[in-house]
């Protein structure tokens, strides 16, 4: 249950933050799993909430489906599915400029998808809350805007050697147009990022240090209450990749102290087509609008325009209005759960998988961090990670095989692909015994 | 063993076999031809080197590197079934594997009857349009090598 303390902290209270906090926070309900909780008890019903998701009752090749990609998108449940249908049943229209009810009506749904965003992530402002199409384009806007406003030849942006390639590419991009400098903090044999290799690359020039809360390759839980707070000794402001994170622990970014985070709706149990970009107000304010058109102009002539305040400034074209009212009740779905219950239903089930896939013998975990996410990335001796996933495939099991959108962390580990089993909220320790009994055969099947 | 039946036509023993003890996996530092070929969704490589004769026939076919079951299999496959063809047998092969992993049209074989049917063992392709490209990696890259001559004295 070590995992379960380690994953739950506590809102707002968490000032004073202790020398093994990584997270600030999730809520504190008072439901956190201790070492005296008994092993194998879930703090909710499993079945309960496995019901409130169609897919997972979908056979998938003659059997059950046992979806262990949870990383690469979340499944959604009824709730979600049943907002977004009821959205456009029922209250649908173009938002902003449309006098008429509905316009009205959707304009309010698409505002109160944005408070629930500014609620979950606690910011101080709801106009600090971006609605973008992915993480990905939350980092684009940040490297675009944040890079002309405050970036010149010879400045440097610090990243781990943990991130996804879409906190690689958009400031190897900007190296290219404004002649930054990329730095990479790197790994350790666990794959963690040591703090004080982070720490020591940072430097007078750094001005934005970029990184992932949770590695999605490893699962690897990153110290960042330190790494921001290193950085901004130096001066330097910080985004956090929380694609991974908000799916695991809640995050309160004022507790944090993070200049901007980014997160997707679809790994949170939501749509697909929505992020999310938080900032600073003042940062944003200083920042220029990432896209132009509609919706984020105050006046236009030919001689002139002027951006719209706030956070229309960042939202040109008609958004994605259907998917943030999806991703509200995909928010009122974890925060109803529990966003501290999650955690410690994941945790049980990490500690789990890793003890029961660590019993094979051919496999070898990669990534052994000591603080994970729900992630089990592995590789079996002597079979390729596709043939894996394909035969896992074969029996209902469905896990992601390759480079999980991180080449320099396999090139790190001296591996070309591995196999990785996620976990959400939905999963059972019986999934984790399928998933171990088809690796059984795949060990099978290869045996020479 | 019933739930893997499906999974057995395509991993079929001989497939296996090709895949534990791969035909004519090594460098070949006089060939006529040689490309790399990569899979960019999973990074697996492949070198595959020709040996052309001086009226253009295939006298010797090998690969280098390290990839999935199907993807080796299927490299190894291939340089037995190219040897002593011309590269007009060759590019026919080609389409008739390509058509043959992709559930396609099957192209004519042109008589290499022989060949044909050994190629047939991975015909479970057609159920996993996922593993094509694992498939056709050493394949693709045969037909950039035999375009891409190494020049005279190289």
């Amino acid at each position: 249950m070590r995992a379960a303390q380690d994953v739950l902290h506590i809102r707002g209270v968490e000032k004073r933050v202790p020398e093994h906090n990584a997270l600030a926070v999730g809520e504190d309900n008072g439901t956190l799993l201790t070492d005296e909780s008994p092993p194998g008890e879930t703090p909710y019903d499993v079945e309960a909430v496995r019901a409130d998701f169609p897919i997972l009752h979908r056979p998938v090749r003659g059997g059950p489906l046992v979806y262990l990609d949870t990383a690469a998108s979340a499944q959604k449940p009824a709730q979600v599915i049943e907002a977004e249908r009821a959205f456009y049943a029922e209250d649908y229209a173009n938002i902003h400029r449309g006098l008429y009810f509905l316009s009205q009506r959707a304009s309010e749904r698409y505002g109160g998808a944005r408070r629930k965003v500014a609620a979950f992530l606690n910011a101080r402002h709801e106009h600090e809350i971006v609605f973008t199409r992915s993480a990905t384009e939350g980092i684009n806007l940040v490297a675009a805007g944040f890079g002309e406003a405050y970036l010149k030849e010879g400045d440097e942006v610090l990243v781990t050697g943990l991130e996804h390639h879409a906190n690689i590419v958009p400031w190897q991009m900007l190296r290219e147009k404004k002649g930054i400098v990329l730095r990479v903090a790197p790994l350790n044999d666990a794959g963690e990022v040591p703090l004080e290799d982070f720490t020591a690359l940072l430097g007078p020039r750094t001005r934005l240090a970029a990184f992932a809360q949770v590695s999605n390759a490893l699962g690897t839980v990153l110290p960042v209450v330190e790494m921001i707070r290193a950085a901004h000794a130096t001066g330097a402001k910080v985004l956090i990749d929380g694609a991974q994170s908000v799916v695991h622990m809640g995050v309160d970014v004022q507790a944090l102290d993070c200049d901007f985070f980014v997160f997707s709706g679809h790994k949170l149990y939501g749509p697909t087509g929505i992020g999310v970009l938080y900032g600073k107000e003042a940062l944003l304010d200083a920042m220029l609008p990432y896209q132009g058109g509609g919706d984020m102009i105050a006046n236009v002539t030919f001689e002139k325009t002027t951006f719209a305040p706030l956070p229309a400034k960042f939202e040109a074209g008609t958004p994605a209005i259907a998917q943030a009212v999806g991703l509200g009740a995909a928010i009122d779905y974890a925060t109803n759960l529990g966003l501290d219950r999650i955690a410690a239903h994941e945790a049980s089930l990490l500690d789990y998988a890793t003890r029961r896939l660590s019993a094979i013998k051919s496999l070898a975990i990669v990534g052994t961090a000591a603080r994970k996410a729900s992630v089990v990335s592995f590789i079996l001796d002597g079979v390729h990670p596709h043939d894996i996933a394909h035969v896992l495939d074969s029996r209902g099991v469905a896990v992601r095989a390759g480079h999980h959108c991180a080449q320099p962390v396999m090139a790190r580990f001296g591996v070309p692909a591995t196999v990785r089993a996620s976990f959400g909220l939905y999963n059972t320790n019986a999934e984790v015994d399928a998933l171990a009994e088809a690796l059984e055969s795949v060990e099978a099947l290869f045996a020479r | 063993m019933s739930e893997n039946l499906d999974l057995r036509d395509l991993y079929q023993e001989a497939v296996l076999d090709h895949c534990r003890h791969p035909r004519n996996r090594r460098t070949m530092a006089d060939c006529s031809h040689v490309a790399r070929g990569e899979n960019v969704s999973c990074g697996d490589a492949v070198v595959v080197f020709l040996k052309t004769d001086d009226e253009g026939v295939i006298r010797d076919v090998a690969f280098d590197g390290q990839s999935c079951a199907i993807a080796t299999a299927s490299a190894s496959l291939m340089t037995e079934v190219l040897a002593e063809k011309t590269p007009a047998q060759a590019k026919c092969l080609f389409d008739r594997f390509h058509a043959l992993a992709t559930g396609g049209e099957e192209a004519p074989a042109n008589g290499m009857r022989h060949e044909v049917e050994q190629i047939a063992m991975l015909s479970g392709l057609c159920d996993y349009p996922a593993r094509v490209k694992c498939a056709m990696l050493a394949w693709d890259t045969m037909l950039a090598a035999l375009e891409n001559p190494k020049s005279k004295g190289a």
